[in-house]
């Protein structure tokens, strides 16, 4: 197992070795044993920070024994102190060993959080790898339906339902969203999971390093229909995945225009896998903004006009407008209904993406300190210190 | 609403049966149906048996009207029992249905009889075993380890009783007649709103937690009240034996978290009933408003549930040990950290929502601090085992084997609190394995090491060791059979609450899990048969002295069980460990100069309250309009009226005292 020994250095050293017990390899622990440099760092630091919290819990559970053992009743041998409660040496110590894993354990934690925070894009595919700066991430929407899976590919233009196909080592970036309950978009071969919540949007980076057929699946329970939220994921050669796609357009079952995606958002289970052509550019950020329905009122508008102060008494009429589940949960109105409602007039024609700027990837070296001034050195202070960039090669 | 288009068909609203009709019983379930049948056998059996040996006066009188808190502590118990037995039943089911389903077979329960399952366990065995067997130990052993004769406000005691159980009762009714919520425990809108859940479930689990809600809001209070004015004279609050301590947090963090419990269901309920859009995905409303306002009572409820036992295993650690609870000081300040940290750590619930990094770090750093005075109480207790002299009673045993499984559940919860390492392993079997290997092996053990070492005080003889021994080895290591397997499943990327698998491989871990339980099965019927045995044969296990295992606090040093007013003359406090104190002293008990007790008075308002509070539920349920405003009414009219109940207490005569006491002065001479 490659630990990457530029990040965590000494510590994670030990872990080649713990990895490497048969128990952990034995039975497909993917969690542990992944295909991609996100959810493999992921698997390291549980091995890191069991490593670390193992320093204290075998020692206490060996003691739990040996006392239980040697200062049994029958034991007239052994020292029997009844009035000795009181220690300050032992209380220091009770109180500052766990201080002292807690103290590096959480030193670990606020490294790592930041490096594997899922909304940053990736600084590297794999140790030794970094991402060069030209590179785009290949973007992905997802979006949870009752009860599949639908990504779509704004690059591309085609959306599958219930199957994932990405190239191997090229970073990718899901923009996720769901259409009417939570669920959880969770690769374990990939990257950590993160939760698809309507009329939301969240993000997720990640990439694979080997290809190969894995599972995704919800996470979170999402109704009758769960248990069979399970998706396909293939990481494909780049040439591979140029096939995919054009295989995918040429068996398209249509375009997967507003009134194909309410039609699919109707609840259903076990969904073969499906293959669209998707045309309509804006399709994810009207779904994240609730209004696929012709003539519903996007949320952005209705924010856009509340901050603008709302419109006073003929704003009540806007509230027809955003309902959503309350009348035609889960698609399941005929859109032709819809068009009866009368549409805002100040509604911007396009929808407005709800697409931030990533951040930018974050680098080991700043949060590990290096950089920081030496002692000796006040002119150069963390405040004027030129920016560290990720290394490129 | 004239072009409202109602997603699903919702039973029409009948004027006078609401939403309620034929088709809510649920006789298309087999298993539902033969359970119906079963329990009904039974509680006619019951029922028969009671009004064959006249039993209803006794136990109206003696039972269900008390204020005494002894007895309301042995109901809480018995609720918690019943309602365990349940919740297990739960357990078995799913276990059951895991193992089955795979390889495309179905398993034996449909998605909506499975997700209710589910939910019903979690949501029984938290709310309905859990805190009635916590609240149960407190209400029964604070009062007598502070040297008081009863709770503060002892109806109230009795109506919180009654509120608990009726709240588990409106949960029972849903086994019947409609269903329950398939939404898991802590139903997350928007599944929860009445767009995707438009039965009547999730009515069921509203209600049903609010009402219990009320009785635990006001038993917290009680205790609260109690402990800080009730305490013998002498006792600090640095004297406090370390389970009164530990119930003064944990009732505090009740009173401080449970009202947030209740608005936000307050909130859902709005949203269900009102059309208003506090948590739905319309006109603004957030569903992650809700999961930030649930583990913010959440949390503070994982700590409410341990506080409690952690004291148990102070106090059997210290007996059993024969010596003094190692570093009581810190003890103390390691709960009162605790009870303070447990607030603000309730994020680590939701890394996955898409909090920033330096959020997500700060609450798992903060989770990570708690496992510090955690740590420190560990040890502890291991230094005061160190130069002891440890009898291994089924008390301590259950210590040992809680120390010993504690750890590795308190080790998986820190790595879970580590955010990048939950990415992986949020809602995962591996989260399942980790918060019953805290409960089991922390909550449940202290009770059993609770219920073993303080049943000689409630009922005046000891449990059978050798079923004792025999339930605690099945639970041992029918909880690592159990629960070890789901660690590596959820390891191998298995998520929790599924109902069918696709992967042939993981079958056997499934197995194995289901082994595990079976094995638990045999531990909790061996349990029962130790109780069985143990009131067989009472008059052997007989246990005279009133202090079975050489105690070292307050509750020991009156009679088992102790009389209705706990003690004749209230005890003065010199030390920590009182009745070690008094006996190291030679204490002699006095014989002589008794005056009367006053004492308050039985009352049927709580339950007769509560039952009114249990129609009243179920009319919100089933949308009996009438029917709620007629028992809204009733309630508030019998609170007013039983305000206007001047007979409240009455005075034991000295004699009736003298009579008592000096029966126990000639049972401890022949003892003797």
């Amino acid at each position: 197992m490659p630990a990457d020994h530029s990040r965590f250095s000494a510590p994670m050293r030990l872990l080649p070795l713990l990895a490497a017990t048969p128990l952990l390899s034995g039975c497909g622990m993917v969690v542990l044993d992944p295909a991609g440099d996100v959810a493999r760092q992921q698997g390291n630091l549980i091995v890191l920070s069991t490593a670390l919290m193992l320093l204290i819990i075998v020692p206490v559970m060996a003691l739990t024994i040996f006392f239980a053992w040697k200062y049994r009743a029958s034991n007239r041998d052994a020292t029997y102190k009844p009035d000795w409660d009181h220690s300050t040496q032992l209380e220091l110590v009770i109180w500052s060993a766990p201080l002292l894993i807690i103290i590096c354990l959480g030193a670990v934690t606020w490294v790592a959080t930041h490096l594997l925070d899922p909304y940053r894009p990736l600084a590297r595919t794999g140790p030794g790898k970094p991402v060069a700066a030209e590179v785009k991430p290949l973007d992905v929407q997802v979006v949870a339906l009752d009860w599949k899976w639908l990504f779509i590919y704004p690059e591309q233009g085609v959306a599958t339902v219930n199957e994932l196909a990405v190239p191997v080592d090229r970073p990718l970036r899901f923009r996720i969203s769901s259409s009417s309950v939570m669920n959880s978009f969770y690769v374990p071969a990939l990257a950590g999971q993160i939760y698809a919540m309507p009329g939301m949007e969240t993000k997720l980076h990640g990439v694979f390093d080997k290809t190969g057929e894995f599972t995704g699946f919800s996470a979170n329970y999402s109704g009758w229909g769960f248990s069979n939220m399970r998706f396909g994921v293939r990481s494909l050669s780049p040439a591979e995945f140029d096939q995919w796609v054009v295989a995918t357009r040429a068996s398209a079952e249509g375009d997967l225009d507003r009134n194909a995606y309410l039609k699919l958002e109707t609840p259903s289970q076990k969904e073969p896998v499906r293959r669209f052509v998707a045309s309509d550019p804006q399709l994810f950020d009207a779904v994240v903004n609730m209004c696929v329905e012709p003539g519903k009122m996007c949320m952005h508008d209705m924010m856009s006009l509340d901050a603008a102060g709302g419109a006073g008494i003929a704003g009540i009429g806007n509230v027809r407008q955003v309902t959503y589940d309350k009348f035609a949960a889960r698609g399941t109105v005929d859109a032709a209904r819809w068009s009866m409602r009368y549409v805002a007039a100040w509604c911007s024609a396009p929808v407005m993406s709800n697409d931030r700027p990533d951040a930018k990837p974050v680098s080991p070296e700043k949060l590990k300190g290096e950089g920081l001034p030496l002692p000796g050195k006040p002119a150069r202070t963390a405040l004027n210190a030129p920016a560290v960039t990720p290394p490129l090669s | 609403m004239s072009d409202a288009i109602i997603p699903h068909p919702a039973p029409p609203t009948h004027p006078i049966f609401g939403k309620l009709s034929i088709d809510a019983i649920p006789l298309h379930e087999p298993i539902l149906v033969v359970t119906f049948i079963v329990v009904a056998i039974g509680g006619i059996a019951i029922l028969a048996l009671l009004t064959k040996y006249r039993l209803w006066g006794y136990l109206w009188k003696e039972w269900f009207t008390t204020v005494d808190h002894k007895r309301i502590g042995i109901m809480y118990m018995i609720l918690g029992l019943i309602m365990f037995l349940r919740g297990f039943a739960d357990a078995i089911m799913m276990r059951l249905q895991q193992v089955m389903a795979f390889g495309g077979s179905e398993g034996y329960l449909n998605a909506h009889h499975y997700d209710q399952v589910f939910t019903a366990h979690g949501v029984i065995m938290i709310f309905f075993v859990a805190m009635p067997f916590i609240t149960g130990l407190m209400n029964y052993i604070v009062p007598l380890q502070i040297g008081a004769r009863d709770v503060s406000f002892p109806f109230l005691n009795n109506f919180s009783f009654w509120m608990t159980s009726a709240g588990a009762a409106l949960t029972m009714i849903s086994l019947f007649v409609g269903e329950y919520a398939q939404t898991g425990w802590l139903a997350y809108p928007p599944l929860s709103g009445i767009a995707y859940s438009p039965n009547v479930g999730v009515d069921y689990y509203i209600w049903g937690l609010q009402i219990a809600g009320v009785g635990t809001t006001l038993s917290g209070i009680n205790l609260i009240v109690t402990i800080l004015k009730l305490r013998a004279p002498g006792m600090g609050l640095m004297k406090m034996p370390v389970f009164t301590w530990t119930s003064l947090c944990s009732n505090i963090l009740i009173v401080a978290s449970f009202p947030i419990l209740t608005a936000t269901l307050a909130l859902l309920s709005l949203d269900r009933y009102a059309g208003t859009n506090f948590f739905t995905n319309d006109l603004g409303g957030s569903p992650m408003m809700y999961v930030n306002l649930i583990w913010i009572w959440g949390h503070p409820e994982v700590y409410i549930l341990i506080l409690p036992l952690f004291g148990v295993f102070s106090e059997v650690t210290s007996t059993f040990s024969g010596k003094r609870l190692f570093g009581y000081t810190s003890m103390v300040y390691a709960t009162v950290c605790i009870t303070i940290l447990s607030y603000i750590v309730w994020l680590h619930h939701f890394f996955t929502m898409g909090s920033g990094a330096s959020v997500n770090s700060f609450f798992g750093i903060t989770t990570m601090v708690i496992s510090i005075p955690t740590g420190a109480k560990l040890f502890n207790w291991l230094f005061t085992m160190y130069r002891g002299r440890i009898r291994y009673e089924l008390p301590m045993m259950w210590t040992i084997a809680f120390m010993l499984t504690f750890v590795i559940g308190g080790m998986t919860g820190v790595l879970l609190a580590v955010p990048p390492a939950d990415f992986v392993l949020h809602n995962s079997l591996f989260l399942i394995a980790h918060f019953h290997n805290v409960i089991i092996g922390g909550v449940l053990f202290g009770l059993f090491a609770a219920i073993n070492y303080w049943w000689p005080k409630a009922f005046g003889f000891k449990l059978d060791v050798f079923w004792g021994k025999i339930s605690f080895w099945c639970w041992v290591v029918g909880f690592w059979v159990a629960f070890a397997p789901l660690y590596v499943l959820g390891l191998m990327g298995v998520t929790r609450r599924m109902r069918v698998f696709d992967d042939p491989s993981l079958q056997i871990w499934f197995a194995i899990a289901g082994v595990g339980a079976l094995i638990i099965a045999a531990g909790i019927g061996a349990m029962l048969v130790q109780f069985a045995v143990s009131i067989w044969r009472r008059k052997e296990l007989r246990e005279e002295s009133g202090d079975p295992w050489d105690g070292r606090t307050l509750e020991w040093a009156t009679s088992s069980p102790p009389p209705d007013y706990n003690f004749a003359f209230t005890p003065v406090i010199h030390d920590l460990d009182a009745w070690y104190d008094m006996k190291k002293r030679g204490h002699q008990r006095p014989i002589g100069g008794y005056r009367d007790i006053h004492m308050p008075s039985n009352t049927g308002a709580g339950i007769i309250l509560s039952g009114i509070c249990l129609v009243l539920g179920f009319a919100l349920v089933w949308h009996i309009w009438w029917l709620v405003a007629a028992s809204f009414v009733a309630v508030i009219a019998g609170a007013i009226v039983h305000t206007f109940n001047y007979q409240r207490d009455f005075d034991i005569p000295a004699a009736t005292v003298a009579a008592v006491e000096d029966a126990r002065t000639r049972q401890l001479a022949a003892g003797a």
